[in-house]
C-alpha cells in the first residue's frame, strides 16, 4: 500500500531526462533560429530605439508642451493638461526625466503592438466560437503565468535587451484589449445589427459601421487597461535590459534607497493615472451621442 | 358584399406570395418537416422531438401597392414570418416569391441587392444606429449603397421632411422621443425607394396617441407612394385601422385572411370573433358591407365607404330611416336604419366557443 502514502511519482531519472530533453530540445531551437527571430524583431528596436532618442534628445520644454497637446487633444480638460504639465515638471525637477522618456518610449510602442495585434485579434474570436475558445485559455496562460517564466525562453532566444523586454511586456498586457474587444462586439445590440443587414449590409459594413463603433466603449476600457498592465511591467522588463524607470526601482530593491524606489515608482504611478484619464476621457468622448 | 373591392385585389398581381412556408426551430429542422406535414403537434414535437414549431403551412397573397397587417399574439409568429419576406430568418420549407422571383433562391449577393432596392424594414425597437444623426441614419440605407455621402444626405433630406423632422437632421436618436425615432426609421426605410415595406411591431412601442399620429403618418404616405406595406401588429383597433387586408396568425398558423369588413362580420371561428368582440363596430364597418341591393330613390345619399358612425349622424340630422349608397355618384343599393343597428350591436356568436381556445 506505499502508492497511498506516497504519492506515485515518475522516476528520477526519467524526470530528469524528460526535463534535460525540453531544455536541449529548445535550446538547440534558440540556437537555430535565434538569430532568424532576431531580425524579424529588428524593425521593432529600431523604432523603439529611434522613439527613445527622440524623446530624450528633444528639449523638455517641447516634450512638455507636445504632452500637454496630447493631453488636451485627449481629455479637451484644462484640469488634465494641467496635471499633465504639473508631473513632468516634477518628475523632470527630481531627477527622472530620461528614465521617464525611456519609459515613455516603451509603453508606447508596447501598447501601440497590443493595439495592432489584440484588436484583430479579438474581433476574429468575436465572430467565431471556436476561434474563442481556442484563444481564451492562451490569453488565460498569458495573464496568470508568472512573467519570470516566459522571461526564461524569451531571454534564451533573444538574450537581454529592449525586444525582449517588448515582448515580456506585451504578453503580459495583450489580453485585455483582446478580451474586451471581443465582449465588446458580442454585445453590439442584436437589433441594430439585424437592421444593417435588412438594408443589405455585407459583412464588412456590418463590422465598421455598426460593430466597432459600438463597441468603442468596451475597446477603449481594453486600450486603458493594456496601457495600465503595461506600466505594472516596467520594473519587471528593466531586468532583462530595458531602461527606463523600472531600472532605479530595482536597483532602490537591491540596496534598499527608500527615497529612489518610491520617488521613481510614484513616477510610474504618475504616468498611469496621465494615460488613464486621458485614454478615459477620450473615450467618453467618442461616446458624446449617448448624452442627451 | 366587397365585391369591387375584391375584384380589385384579384385583378392586381400578388406582389408578395407566400407558399407552404414551414418554420422549425432546432438543432434538427429538416428532418423534423416530415412528422409537421403529417399533423404532429406543436406541444408533442417540443416535448419529444425538442424542436419548437414557429410556423406551419403559411400561404399567403400579399397584393401590390396595399397594406396587408399580419396580426396575432404575441408568439404566435408574426415576427418570425416578416422576417422570412427579406431572409433575416431562413425558412425550413416553403416558397417566397417576390416579383415573380424566388427569395428563397437567391444566393449571398442577390439577397444582399434585394435588400438594398426591393424590401426596406421598420422595427418595433426602432434599431436605428446610436452614433449617427438623424441625417446620417436616414441616408444609411443609401451609404450602405455606396452612394456618395453628398448625394445620399440630399436624397435623405426630403424624407427627412417629409416625416416631420426638418430642424433635428443633427440630433442624435438618444435625443429624440419615441415617436420621433420611429419617423427616423420610417425615413430610413423610405429613402431606399424600395417597393415593399416590412413593418414588424413598427408603432406597438410608442405611446396610444403617438401611435394614432404615426397611423396617419403612414396613411398619408400610403396615399401618395403606393408602396407594398406587410404590417406587423397585435392591435386589432390599429390593423382595422390601416389595413386592406387582415390576416391573422394563431400559433404559426393562419386562421382567417381577409378585409378588415370581412373579418369583422364574418369571423372564421371563435378565436376571431373573440378578438374582434370589443372592437367599435361602428367605425369599422362600411356601408357597403351591409347595404341591401334595392336601389332606393329617398333618403340622404352616403358614399360606399362611409363608416357606421357617420353614416348614422347623416341619417340622423336628415331625419330619414333610410339612405342611398352611392359609389362614383351612382346609386348602388340602400341601408336602413335597422340594418345600421343590427349590424353594430355585439354578435353572441363565439362567446361560448371562445373558451376553449386558451
Amino acid at each position: 500500500m506505499e502508492w497511498l502514502d506516497e504519492f506515485p511519482t515518475m522516476e528520477r531519472q526519467g524526470l530528469r531526462d524528460l526535463k534535460k530533453a525540453i531544455d536541449l530540445g529548445f535550446r538547440d531551437f534558440s540556437r537555430a533560429y535565434g538569430d532568424g527571430i532576431e531580425g524579424f524583431f529588428e524593425p521593432l528596436l529600431y523604432f523603439l530605439v529611434w522613439l527613445d532618442k527622440l524623446l530624450v534628445n528633444t528639449p523638455w520644454p517641447v516634450i512638455v508642451v507636445g504632452l500637454a497637446a496630447l493631453a488636451w487633444i485627449g481629455s479637451r480638460s484644462w484640469y488634465v493638461v494641467a496635471g499633465t504639465i504639473a508631473c513632468f515638471l516634477v518628475i523632470g525637477y527630481f531627477g527622472m526625466w530620461e528614465d521617464t522618456m525611456a519609459t515613455l518610449a516603451i509603453i508606447s510602442v508596447a501598447t501601440l503592438l497590443c493595439i495592432a495585434i489584440g484588436i484583430p485579434l479579438g474581433i476574429l474570436m468575436s465572430r467565431s466560437e471556436r476561434v474563442q475558445s481556442a484563444i481564451t485559455p492562451v490569453l488565460d496562460v498569458m495573464q496568470t503565468i508568472p512573467s519570470f517564466v516566459y522571461l526564461i525562453p524569451i531571454i534564451m532566444l533573444l538574450g537581454i535587451g529592449k525586444v525582449p523586454g517588448l515582448l515580456a511586456v506585451c504578453i503580459y498586457a495583450m489580453p485585455p484589449i483582446v478580451r474586451l474587444t471581443n465582449l465588446g462586439i458580442r454585445l453590439v445590440d442584436q437589433e441594430v445589427l439585424e437592421a444593417a443587414e435588412a438594408f443589405g449590409a455585407n459583412d464588412r459594413q456590418k463590422l465598421f459601421r455598426v460593430q466597432i463603433p459600438l463597441a468603442l466603449p468596451n475597446i477603449f476600457a481594453g486600450v486603458n487597461q493594456t496601457i495600465m498592465m503595461a506600466l505594472a511591467m516596467v520594473v519587471i522588463a528593466s531586468m532583462i535590459g530595458v531602461p527606463g524607470l523600472g531600472r532605479p526601482v530595482l536597483r532602490a530593491i537591491n540596496n534598499q534607497y527608500l527615497a529612489l524606489g518610491l520617488m521613481n515608482g510614484l513616477a510610474i504611478v504618475a504616468l498611469a493615472i496621465i494615460f488613464d484619464r486621458v485614454s478615459q476621457k477620450y473615450g467618453d468622448r467618442l461616446q458624446k451621442h449617448r448624452k442627451s | 358584399m366587397n365585391t369591387t373591392n375584391a375584384m380589385n385585389n384579384s385583378a392586381l398581381e400578388p406582389k408578395v406570395t407566400i407558399r407552404n412556408l414551414y418554420k422549425i426551430f432546432g438543432s434538427s429542422p429538416s428532418s423534423m418537416v416530415e412528422r409537421v406535414k403529417n399533423g404532429i403537434s406543436k406541444k408533442d414535437l417540443l416535448d419529444k422531438h425538442g424542436h419548437v414549431l414557429a410556423l406551419t403551412d403559411v400561404n399567403l397573397d400579399v397584393p401590390a401597392q396595399r397594406i396587408q397587417v399580419i396580426m396575432g399574439l404575441s408568439g404566435s409568429g408574426k415576427s418570425t414570418l416578416i422576417r422570412h419576406v427579406n431572409r433575416l430568418i431562413e425558412p425550413t420549407t416553403g416558397e417566397i416569391i417576390i416579383d415573380g422571383q424566388n427569395v428563397l433562391g437567391m444566393n449571398q449577393n442577390e439577397l444582399r441587392e434585394f435588400r438594398k432596392q426591393k424590401a426596406s424594414m421598420v422595427f418595433q425597437k426602432f434599431a436605428l444606429l446610436p452614433h449617427y444623426t438623424v441625417a446620417d441614419n436616414v441616408a444609411f440605407g443609401l451609404t450602405i449603397q455606396n452612394v456618395p455621402k453628398n448625394e445620399a444626405l440630399e436624397r435623405s433630406s426630403k424624407w427627412v421632411e417629409r416625416v416631420g423632422l426638418a430642424g433635428y437632421e443633427r440630433h442624435f436618436p438618444d435625443q429624440l422621443s419615441g415617436g420621433m425615432q420611429q419617423r427616423v426609421g420610417l425615413a430610413r426605410a423610405l429613402t431606399t425607394d424600395a417597393e415593399i415595406l416590412l413593418m414588424d411591431e413598427a408603432f406597438s412601442a410608442l405611446d396610444p396617441l403617438i401611435r394614432t399620429d404615426m397611423q396617419d403618418v403612414l396613411l398619408s404616405l400610403q396615399e401618395e407612394l403606393h408602396k407594398t406595406i406587410l404590417f406587423i401588429t397585435h392591435d386589432l383597433d390599429e390593423a382595422l385601422r390601416i389595413g386592406d387586408n387582415i390576416a391573422i396568425l394563431r400559433d404559426g398558423e393562419i386562421v382567417q385572411k381577409g378585409s378588415p369588413q370581412e373579418i369583422v362580420l364574418k369571423p372564421s371561428d371563435g378565436y376571431v370573433s373573440d378578438f374582434i368582440k370589443d372592437i367599435n363596430r361602428s367605425r369599422v364597418l362600411r356601408v357597403e358591407s351591409i347595404m341591401n341591393g334595392e336601389a332606393s330613390e329617398s333618403g340622404p345619399s352616403l358614399d360606399k365607404n362611409t363608416v357606421i358612425e357617420d353614416a348614422l349622424q347623416v341619417l340622423n340630422q336628415s331625419g330619414e330611416k333610410s339612405a342611398r349608397v352611392v359609389q362614383d355618384g351612382e346609386v348602388i343599393g340602400s341601408v336602413t336604419l335597422e340594418q345600421m343597428i343590427t349590424a353594430i350591436a355585439r354578435p353572441e356568436f363565439g362567446d361560448g366557443e371562445s373558451k376553449t381556445y386558451n
